[in-house]
């Protein structure tokens, strides 16, 4: 079956997140006997998208019209469709975040798809066509079974391990004429986060909640997240009283991160904000009360004043 | 202003998970059900541009009879009248056919929801509503003001935020901080008993099912570090978990 990616750029590489989305695809592809073909839109040199390659696209559509650079949902999505009726796909793999579930929605919409998200393994298909996703923020599992003919897939984050290889993908210049009317909505202006790393894409994850005890105490996790090369986030409460920007904040109705490693300081390990850190694939606690919940949820922890943990941390991690 | 706010009633985000039947249906028992936390978000922002503009709240909900305490409280915030659509949500495209049907009927200036129910966390919904009936859709929304025929708005994206301006009528799924979470006082709950709830039929069918539910293996004994040596713990993260 030919099966159709959707890839995102940022800063004009692929995202990491949509490697794992191509290499899904082309395991797909692989049991249902077709081939892959990525698209992407928006800005990016050749040689950039030819890594899709790498995963298992043996072809990828650039939509990459300077119309195009900034983020739009209501035309990508009719790049989308497009590129569906141009391959012939039955099944639309993409990674999951924010932009991408938009517009994947409206494909759905227009083809009268059925849509699998937070998806965590290959499809089962010995009867019909069915995937594992993540449910209730990550606290349990359902095997959905696809009864449409076409197909909507999101891959949940750091849950496909990929395989690299030296192939190249075609990469072929993929241009549409789009009504004017789609680009009616008009951004005004674009913030940037601040921080080096960003968080709903991060490897590793510092953590501080309201053991760090006031936005002028942050400077040790600060120092932590730099000698790691870590994104830095909060909880619910610190973003609540400002100490911390709102995009920092992790949890049931935050951002939901699945880094490799999530370092806590001082967070008290709440459901709500164990909801949105639960996909983590390792836990650090540190905590002053031995009976913070968060320790349940842990794998290793520090029971201790996190002032006096983080700065031995830094210096460990710069001694490596 | 006319809006329509579109609610999920999901189980309390503390709400231990478990299941029945085979591990096939979600066990109710015990659980205490409340508006979908982004969908109360959303109720507030409508119930405020109600009260500063004018104009009317319509709450809708699709899901079975006992959804109707969190659409009782969804009128006792603010809201004039409901609607329910009988029938049990299993399907993000299902769902989103049920909401446009009720929509195209009506000429909404704002469809409001939140960005993702947090049951099943798909954030599609607001998106193929949107499609079905082409009306331009953002998520997730954080601000939300509105001018005249003109809404401008803040989006929240990967590593930041935009803002953008677009025509009604649209479809948005919210996020907080797009407002604050609003209590029913006494008046709100006696006056939300006799508002108007209509229940209608659904149409369509699933395009998606579930064959089983399980749950995440247990997790292992945590690992303590004695604090007076903190910094074992990099290296256990380096050659034992291999995170590093």
């Amino acid at each position: 079956m030919s099966v159709l990616v959707y890839i995102e750029l940022a800063e004009g590489s692929i995202k990491k997140t949509s490697f794992e989305a191509i290499f899904y695809a082309s395991k797909v592809a692989e049991m249902t006997g077709g081939s892959v073909t990525a698209l992407a839109i928006g800005e990016a040199s050749a040689a950039e998208l030819g890594k899709a390659g790498n995963y298992g696209a043996a072809k990828v559509l650039h939509a990459g019209d300077s119309s195009l650079f900034q983020s739009n949902i209501i035309a990508y999505s009719k790049v989308l469709l497009e590129a569906v009726s141009k391959t012939g796909a039955k099944i639309i793999v993409t990674a999951k975040s924010s932009l991408a579930d938009a517009v994947t929605a409206r494909a759905a919409g227009a083809l009268k798809a059925g849509v699998v998200g937070n998806v965590t393994e290959l499809p089962d298909l010995s009867s019909g066509f069915k995937v594992k996703r993540s449910i209730f923020s990550g606290k349990a599992f359902a095997l959905t079974q696809i009864s449409s003919d076409i197909k909507v897939i999101a891959i949940k984050k750091n849950a496909i391990s990929t395989v690299e290889t030296s192939s190249e993908a075609a990469v072929e210049s993929f241009s549409i004429s789009l009504d004017a009317s789609v680009f009616d909505a008009k951004v005004t202006e674009t913030v940037k986060a601040s921080g080096a790393v960003s968080l709903p894409e991060a490897d590793l994850v510092v953590s501080g909640g309201r053991g760090m005890k006031g936005p002028e105490h942050w400077q040790p996790l600060l120092d932590l997240a730099e000698a790691l090369g870590a994104a830095t986030a909060c909880s619910k409460p610190v973003s609540d009283l400002d100490w911390r920007p709102h995009h920092e904040h992790v949890g049931q109705t935050g951002v939901k991160v699945a880094p490799n490693l999530y370092i806590a300081c001082g967070i008290s390990g709440a459901i709500q904000h164990l909801a949105g850190v639960n996909s983590s694939k390792v836990i650090v606690v540190i905590n002053k009360d031995p009976e913070a919940p968060f320790f349940k949820a842990a794998d290793y922890g520090i029971v201790g004043d996190v002032f006096d943990v983080l700065p031995k941390l830094t210096a460990a991690v710069k001694a490596l | 202003m006319k809006i329509l706010v579109c609610i999920s009633s999901v189980p309390d985000t503390t709400s231990k998970i478990s299941f029945t039947d085979g591990d096939t249906q979600f066990n109710k028992t015990g659980i205490q059900y409340i508006i979908g936390p982004y969908d109360d978000y959303a109720l507030a922002r409508a119930v405020e541009l109600k009260e500063s503009l004018g104009g009317t709240v319509t709450v809708l909900n699709v899901g079975l009879a006992d959804a109707e305490p969190q659409i009782r409280k969804a009128l006792a915030i603010g809201a004039d009248d409901a609607i329910r659509v009988d029938v049990e949500p299993t399907d993000s495209y299902f769902v989103a056919e049920q909401i446009a049907r009720i929509a195209k009927a009506e000429n909404y200036d704002l469809i409001l929801m939140g960005r993702e129910t947090t049951d099943y966390n798909s954030g599609v919904v607001h998106g193929i509503v949107g499609e079905l009936l082409g009306v331009a859709s953002f998520s997730p929304v954080m601000e939300l003001s509105i001018e005249g025929n003109h809404a401008k708005m803040t989006r929240e994206i990967e590593g930041g935020k935009e803002k953008l301006e677009a025509s009604l009528p649209l479809v948005l799924g919210c996020q907080e901080p797009i407002a604050e979470w609003k209590i029913p006082n006494m008046r709100g709950i006696m006056t939300a008993r006799t508002k108007p709830l209509k229940v209608v039929a659904p149409s369509g069918e699933s395009l998606t099912s579930i064959d089983k539910y399980n749950l995440p293996p247990a997790k292992g004994a945590v690992k303590m570090i004695p604090a007076e040596d903190a910094g074992q713990l990099i290296r256990l993260l380096q050659t034992e978990a291999k995170v590093l």
